[in-house]
């Protein structure tokens, strides 16, 4: 689905990644780890386009990254759900317009898609908030929103940053549990958090690759976990 | 997608396009307001325009018509006069032709006053000789020397000539009109580039959130180059109203009052404010798109 190839990324100068290589298989799990600033956002960002590796190459779908234009880019991210760690909404629009903005954008909004916006908005337990306005929400239920628009394209692949770091514990095992039903259904799921308790709880649900950020390498994290 | 695609998904798209881009904020109001005005000058310079064109191709068509000589002398004379006149015009520089009216035609010049049977032949009447001028003209003075010298009773009639440096300032203002209509889409098409850019700096998050989920530049643009369109639209549209109701309260004078009580549209030319709304909107389209194509480049 994503492949990495040696791949490094610095902002303006200070290297942040090296010699990354990882290939996101169809079908499978990974957690990704590291201390805060360690690049996992970054890492992210490499997997969908966001930005363009300083070296190395990215290919997204079988195609390199480096080869897509601005529009080829903005196709391969209908196919890949993006959980952004600060939950980027449009505040002027109601929630249940940002959930759905996805379907907008890529011309595919239609009556069908209000029953699997439905059942989104519920699965996240978000059934009360179709009118708010996102500044009106707290934390956790903007992350719940921003997870529900990361799946309502049904992409081939979630790439969640951080998806339950604002929400109890009782929310963050739902939202893991709805996570690893979509892997069960075929899609790609990378989840990078600090939440060891989250990897820890995946264990009997999922067989995860858990991988970590280190000294600007990615490694596989260790038994520890 | 090329532009003419790209004009009509425009007018196709769904309301939802329009409403990822927040509502009204100052640029949109200050693009209303700009193209209000725009408009309402265009309306101006445009009957300026007109009625310049019409008050020069009416004096244009007084000075193609003939200058006159009358020729008044004691009978026993004039034929000698008449003969000495058309010598003098054949040798002045810039008269094309000259002929004596014969008495049919100068009866028929009476006509309308005295009636048809008046005895011309037994009245003391002047001769007329009618002179067509080239394009150049000819020395209206010299000519008029030259005449005293040698036929004293003739008397050289210009009716119009006069007007020949107006028909030119005429001439000239309707260009200045078309000038100012050419500047003043120049000037919307600069102002709605500024708001757009405004607008777009200002709403850089909301960019980023529809890259987020997969929007393409062309969706991007095409919510604000709609806005702004259809904005520049609605504000040109009130513009040249209001331009129109104001020409309509300026007093008409007819077709002899000149620029000043002239300055209005001549029948159907009251069809040409009509396309001042639609390019407004086009000035906007460009001018939009382009700011949007060279923003979201920028923030690529
Ligand atoms: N746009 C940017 N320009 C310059 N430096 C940046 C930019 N974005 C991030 N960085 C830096 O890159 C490093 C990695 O950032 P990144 O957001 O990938 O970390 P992270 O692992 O996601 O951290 P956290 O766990 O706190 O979210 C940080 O030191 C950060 O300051
Ligand atoms: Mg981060």
């Amino acid at each position: 689905m994503i492949e990495l190839d040696n791949v490094a990324y610095s902002y303006s100068g200070a290297a942040i990644l090296s010699g990354v290589s990882l290939e996101l298989a169809p079908g499978s799990f990974h957690f990704l780890t590291g201390p805060s600033g360690s690049g996992k956002t970054t890492f992210l960002k490499l997997c969908y386009g966001a930005l363009r590796p300083t070296e190395g190459q990215v290919s997204i779908f079988g195609e390199d990254l480096a080869a897509m234009d601005r529009d080829a880019v903005a196709m391969a991210r209908r196919r890949i759900g993006v959980v952004h760690q600060d939950c980027q909404f449009l505040d002027h629009l109601p929630l249940a317009e940002n959930v759905a903005l996805p379907l907008t954008v890529s011309g595919q909004a239609s009556p069908e898609q209000a029953d699997n916006l439905r059942e989104l908005m519920t699965w996240v337990g978000l059934t009360e908030k179709y009118e708010a306005l996102p500044p009106e929400l707290s934390g956790g239920e903007r992350q719940r929103a921003a997870l529900a628009r990361a799946l309502i394209l049904s992409p081939d692949v979630i790439l969640a940053d951080e998806p339950t770091g604002n929400v109890d514990w009782e929310m963050s095992q739902r939202l893991l549990r709805l996570l690893v039903e979509l892997n069960r259904m075929g899609k790609t799921v990378m989840i990078a958090t600090h939440d060891l308790m989250l990897i820890r709880a995946a264990k009997s649900l999922v067989n995860a690759r858990n991988l970590r950020i280190a000294g600007g390498t990615l490694q596989a994290a260790g038994a520890d976990l | 997608m090329n532009t003419l695609d790209r004009i009509k998904t425009l007018a196709a798209r769904d309301a939802g396009a329009d409403r990822v881009v927040p509502p009204a904020g100052f640029t949109v109001r200050l693009t209303l307001f700009t193209a209000a005005a725009m408009a309402f000058l265009t309306v101006f310079a445009l009957a300026l325009s007109m009625a310049a064109g019409r008050l020069a191709t009416s004096w244009g068509e007084e000075l193609a018509r003939a200058s006159t000589i009358r020729i008044s002398a004691p009978e026993v004379q004039l034929a000698a006069q008449t003969a000495a006149v058309l010598r003098v015009l054949e040798q002045t520089p810039g008269v094309a032709s000259a002929r004596a009216l014969s008495p049919e035609e100068q009866r028929a010049l009476l006509e309308p006053w005295f009636g048809p049977d008046l005895p011309v032949e037994s009245l003391p009447m002047p001769q007329l000789v009618e002179l067509q001028e080239t394009g150049d003209g000819y020395d209206a003075d010299g000519l008029r020397l030259r005449l005293q010298a040698e036929a004293p009773g003739a008397v050289l009639d210009e009716h119009s000539r006069w007007r020949r440096p107006l028909v030119t300032a005429a001439g000239r203002l309707r260009l200045l009109g078309w000038a100012a209509i050419v500047l003043i889409g120049a000037a919307t098409g600069a102002m709605v580039t500024l708001a757009a850019n405004a607008a777009l700096a200002a709403n850089a998050q909301v960019i980023a959130v529809l890259r987020l989920v997969g929007a393409t530049d062309g969706y991007i643009a095409g919510a604000f180059v709609r806005r702004f369109t259809l904005r520049t639209l609605a504000g040109a549209a009130a513009g040249t109203l209001i331009g129109l109701l104001a020409l309509l309260i300026v007093p008409a004078g007819g077709d002899t009052g000149g620029i000043l009580t002239g300055l209005r549209f001549a029948g159907l030319q009251w069809l040409w404010p009509l396309l001042v709304p639609p390019l407004a909107a086009v000035v906007a389209f460009f001018a939009t798109e382009l700011a949007a194509r060279r923003v979201l480049g920028g923030l690529a």
